[in-house]
Order: structure tokens, then sequence, then C-alpha cells
């Protein structure tokens, strides 16, 4: 007996056009062996180092190859398609990935940033916790030393009494001696020398690569693959915070297991679209689609299962139950890249997979996306109302907007497209910012975030507060803010082929979701400031580039939309 | 052979995972259900190959399984730390973030 040989043709690879994806995945597993290999006190300045430069090589890689005119291919034998609108999506994602990794690495407003490592710190976080929102953190106390466990009795004993108090929920206003309470000079002068844990950086490139290529992914086991690859350090970077870790801790269970429960959605339509078509490739499923004879319950089972997934991950209502809680719970710096980011890759893959695999049923399917973007214009505008937080607010309004980015995906057409992708950009920047504004506004117990807390902040810190107004009129889509030309954007193509009603709710609840933004400004600057309010931090560098960058770009994209637009309108997508 | 009964095995078994994980109430029992999920994929996945006659169901199904270890990696990791600060692994105990 012979054994047959099959000859296997290796699949050429367009390194050059793929190289942004390359470095990013490369320096990503570079900072894994730094945080593996040096010494503790190096680690900090040898992974921002290596996360920045790493991003700025991709971006310049990116640059140089969209800059030479290469046409719009495929690549490793049709799974990734590099294509004007991937490389304008990877432009958006490294940009985020710059501004969220000085965020994230910044230590100068907390001593140690968020990921602290040292004791002292920590003892200081498990204190703000306690006081972290009064009967919530007095019932976890509770439910933790009712068991009875002797460990985690004797946790709340190495802390100091003070801090022991406020496990068991008392709200203690102002804390004594002991853990240093944040934002007091003492705590300021700690703050160069206490430790982070760095392996945060290494897990942002990791979520970067992923997010790259989600969206330049050209079939569906790729998608697939890159969703995990994006999902997997997005759920440990949530969970990682030492400060308010229970609920650190609560969100990254949330957004796991609601994340992996999609994922198990988005297979199960990968499967049923592979049995439909005998290919996950999505230009075959559109061939397919016009010339099968199998039914075509498969086929639209399959679209929607997948769908669901996607959707999930662009917090689209009715998927949209874990935003709010990860987006609180989340450290806000993770929150900030989360938000941008995952919003870019999840709306890039949406907007491939409709175009390219779906475009020729789209007949059959539109009706329930217009259905869904209703639903999530309307809940992220209502519930956003009422929220009292100023981060879940941040998070209701992101629901809101991703209806409005459905608007726009759903029109198949290349103003579509381009004022969708165009969306992307100016929803990003602005929330980046305004959640890096978020992080500078604390009190004793760390970050403020309640809404009553922010009342008559501009009487403190009139900077602060007239940045955060620029960024809500932004995200409210008021003029000479990037929020408006991203809507025009969007609503002129959604009118363009024949949305006109759908575009008549999304303004109505723009309308509505501009109160909430107005409200927080009416605070701001028309009510009396408490006695014992917040003090707003001085930033460090990090984060005033970071915000600095965001609003700058936010009043750029809002005076002089049209280079990015062309940008974004460069080309269409190639399966 | 005939393929449908495998589908329709595997949408039962995809069907009992989905209510496993939305009426279950410990993380590990919730994160097994959709383990139990991914693994009714696969049978879909080999069952199409097996229709289709190619190999790429097949190939699908093993990379389906690799995720599937990454992912118990992180989510035991995310259990495993919840645990140890409260000493629950019961999503209901976890509450501190609502409205």
């Amino acid at each position: 007996m012979t054994l047959q040989t099959i000859p296997i043709t290796v699949p050429p690879v367009a390194y050059y056009a793929i190289s942004p994806l390359l470095v990013v995945l490369g320096a990503a597993c570079l900072g894994v062996l730094v945080e593996a290999f040096l010494p503790r006190h190096q680690r900090w300045a040898a992974q921002v180092t290596l996360t920045l430069l790493t991003l700025v090589v991709a971006g310049a890689l990116l640059g140089a190859y969209a800059s030479s005119g290469a046409p719009a291919a495929t690549t490793l034998s049709g799974s990734l398609s590099v294509d004007r609108p991937t490389l304008f999506m990877w432009g958006t994602l490294l940009a985020f990935g710059l501004v969220g990794v000085l965020l994230i690495a910044d230590r100068s407003v907390e001593p140690g940033g968020a990921f602290i490592t040292d004791a002292e710190g920590v003892a200081s976080g498990t204190h703000a916790e306690g006081v972290a929102s009064g009967t919530d953190a007095g019932r976890a106390a509770g439910a933790a030393s009712a068991g009875g466990i002797s460990r985690a009795a004797s946790r709340v004993g190495a802390g100091s009494a003070t801090s022991g108090t406020s496990r068991a929920g008392v709200a203690v206003a102002a804390p004594p001696a002991g853990p240093i309470p944040a934002g007091t000079p003492r705590n300021r002068a700690t703050a160069g020398r206490a430790g982070m844990r760095t392996e945060v950086l290494p897990l942002t490139l990791f979520a970067l690569g992923g997010m790259m290529s989600f969206c330049a992914a050209n079939d569906l086991l790729t998608m697939f693959v890159a969703l995990e690859v994006l999902s997997l350090p997005l759920y440990l970077l949530c969970g990682l915070a030492r400060r308010r870790r229970l609920l650190s801790q609560e969100a990254a269970v949330k957004y796991f297991l609601l994340g992996a429960f999609a994922s198990a959605f988005f297979l199960y339509g990968l499967a049923l679209l592979y049995g439909y078509a005998g290919s996950v490739k999505l230009a075959d499923i559109s061939s397919a689609a016009a010339a099968s004879q199998r039914s075509d319950t498969l086929l639209f089972a399959g679209l929607a299962l997948l769908v669901v997934g996607l959707l999930f991950k662009g917090s689209v209502a009715p998927f949209h139950t874990w935003t709010p809680d990860v987006y609180q719970g989340a450290p806000t710096s993770v929150t900030a890249f989360m938000a941008a980011a995952t919003k870019v890759a999840a709306f890039g893959a949406i907007l491939r997979v409709l175009t390219i695999g779906f475009g020729s049923t789209r007949w059959e399917w539109r009706g329930v996306l217009w259905a869904v973007a209703i639903v999530s214009m309307v809940i992220g505008a209502v519930i956003g109302l009422t929220q009292t937080d100023i981060k879940r607010m941040l998070a209701y309004s992101s629901v809101a907007h991703a209806g409005f980015l459905l608007v726009g995906a759903i029109a198949i057409t290349q103003r579509g497209l381009s004022g969708t992708m165009f969306y992307l950009l100016t929803y990003g920047f602005s929330t980046i910012a305004a959640f890096g504004v978020v992080s500078l506004v604390r009190d004793a117990d760390g970050e403020a975030t309640q809404l009553s807390q922010w009342a008559g902040l501009a009487k403190r810190s009139p900077l602060v507060a007239g940045v955060m107004t620029f960024l809500l009129l932004s995200l409210a889509g008021i003029p000479l803010t990037s929020g408006f030309t991203g809507k025009f954007a969007i609503f002129s193509a959604a009118i363009a082929d024949g949305m006109a009603p759908l575009v008549v709710v999304a303004l109505i609840a723009s309308a509505v979701a501009a109160f909430f933004y107005l409200r927080v400004i009416v605070l701001m600057y028309f009510s009396e400031p408490s006695v014992e309010g917040p003090t707003v931090s001085v930033p460090g560098a990090f984060t005033t580039a970071a915000v600095t960058v965001g609003v700058l770009i936010t009043l750029l994209l809002g005076v002089a939309p049209t280079m990015a637009l062309s940008w974004a309108g460069a080309g269409p997508f190639v399966g | 052979m005939t393929p449908t009964y495998y589908l329709l095995l595997s949408a039962l078994l995809f069907s009992i995972g989905t209510v496993g994980v939305l009426v279950r109430r410990n993380a590990i029992v919730v994160f097994m259900c959709i383990e139990l999920m991914l693994n009714a994929v696969n049978l879909s996945l080999v069952t199409f190959a097996r229709v289709n006659g190619g190999l790429d169901g097949q190939v699908m199904a093993f990379f389906v399984m690799v995720v599937a270890a990454a992912e118990v990696v992180v989510g035991l990791a995310i259990i495993m730390s919840i645990f140890r600060a409260r000493r629950s692994s019961s999503v209901d105990d976890a509450n501190l973030l609502k409205y």
C-alpha cells in the first residue's frame, strides 16, 4: 500500500500589507518576554517604551503602505483582506491604541495607576472599595465575612482598624491614618515610586492585534479566532484593577460569561453558514446565496446567530446588557480603550459581513436590523436619562451611538460605509477623552463617578469642566464638534438609501440623548459645589496628552472633516 | 447515514447549553454550559463536513477546541479571582453593579 502524496502549495503572503498587524502581535509576544525576564523596577519603563514604539512603528508602516498606492488585495489564501476600509480602520485602531495606552500607563493621577502592585497602595485600594458605594459594598463585605472563613477575617484584620470598619459597611467620610487616601500630599509623593502591574500593556497589544485582524478578516473562521484574540485580553483587563477590586472582578466575570455566550452563538452561525455554502469565505457565502439549492433556513438562521455575536461585541441593544456593568466596573483607562476600539472592530466586522457576505440578500434581513437599530437608539437614549453614575451614563450613550452606527451600517452603500467608519473615528476620540476626564475627578475614595458629586465642578476647575462640556457636546452632536459631522455623514447616507423614517427616529433619539449630556453640563456649571466634593487631580503628562489629543481631534473633525471623510471613502471592501 | 439526526442532536445540545447558561447560578456550571454549546457546534461542523464532502469542517472543529481551551484558561482565572475575594462563585452574589 502506498501513501498518496498531495503536493501542498504554500499560499503567498503579502508581508508588507499585513506588517502593522505582525508588528503589533510580535511586540505583544515580546512584551510577555519582557514581563518574564526583566527585573520589576525596570519593567514599567521598558513596557511603556516598547508599547508606544510598537504603535508608532505600526502606524508608520501602515502609512507607508497606504500611500504607496498598492491595490486592495486579499492575502494568506484569502483569509485577510487588506483594502482601503481595512487600512482606515487599522489606522483608527492604532490611534485609539496609542491614546488608550497613554491613559492605561499613567501612574500620576493615582499612585501606581489603576494596576498597582505594592501592598500599601492595595491597602488604600481595599479601603476605597469598602466605602465605594455605601450599602452595596457593605453587603458584599457582609457576604465576605458572613462565610465565617478565617481567610476573609484575617484579610480584614491585616488592614488597619479603619479599613476593618469600613468593610463592615460603615461609610467613613474621612479616613484617619493608616491607608493613604488618594489625592493627599503624602499620596502624591509616593506617586512616582509605586509599582504597576505592567502585564496590562502586552494584554492591550494582544487585544489590539485581535481587533485589527477582526475587522480585516475575510472568512468567518479567521473572524472567530480574531474575536477570541480580542476578547480574552479584554476580559482580563477588566478584572485587573486593584482599587475597587470587587467591582472590577464582577465586571470581568459578567463580561466573560456573556462574551463567551455570545461567541458560542457566533460560532453556531458559522457552522450553519458552512453547512449552507460549503465554505466560510464571505464571498463564497454570497455567491452560494445567489445559486444554492439548499434551504434558506440555514442561510438566515446562520446569519441571525452570526449577527447576534457581532452585535453583542458592538454593544447594540438588545444585546447590550453587559455594557453598563462592564464600563462602570472596569478601570476607567481600560473602559476608555475598550469603548472606542471594540466598537471599531465590531462595526468593521459587521460592515464587512453584511456588505460582502450578505449584500445580495439585503432585502431579506434589512427589516430586522431596522428594528434592532431603533431598539438600540431608544434604549440607549431613554435609559441613559435615568443614570446617576457618569460611567454608566457614558455606557448607555455608547448603546445609543451603536444604534446610530447600525443605521449607517445597514445602508449597504459606499456612502454608508464611509459615514460609519468616519463616525467610529469621531465617536472613539470623544469617548476616550471623556473617560480620561472622568478619571481625573476624584475624592478621597478614588474616582468620583456619581453625578451628584460633579455638581459645581466648573467652580473648582473651569478647565476640566470646559473640556468635559466640549466632549459631551460632541457626543450630543452639536455643530463645530466631530459628533455633528459624524451624525451628518451617517444620516445623509441613510436618507440617500431610502431610510428616511429610520433617520427621523435617530434624530429624535439624539435629541433625547442630548438631554442627559446637557444635564451633566448644567450640573457642572449651575449647581453649588458641595463642601466635601471631589477635587480635580492635576494629570500627569500621559493623561494630559491623551485628553488633549482627543479634544483636538474632536475639534478638528468638527471643523475640517473633509480629509478624514475622503480617507474613509477611499475605496470599497474587497472580498 | 442520515446527517439530519446528527444536526438535530447538535441543535439539542446547543439548546441545553443555552438553557443552562440562562438558568444555572454557579459561574463554573454556567461556563460548562458554554463549553457544551461550543462542542455542540463542533458536532455540527463535522456533520456538515461529511455532507459537503470536504475536510474544512473537521479542521474548524480543531480550531474551536483550541479556542475553547484558551477560553478555559482565562475564564477559570477570572472565576478563581472572584471566588477568592468573595468565597462564592454564584453569579447572583456578584451584584454590586446595577442601575
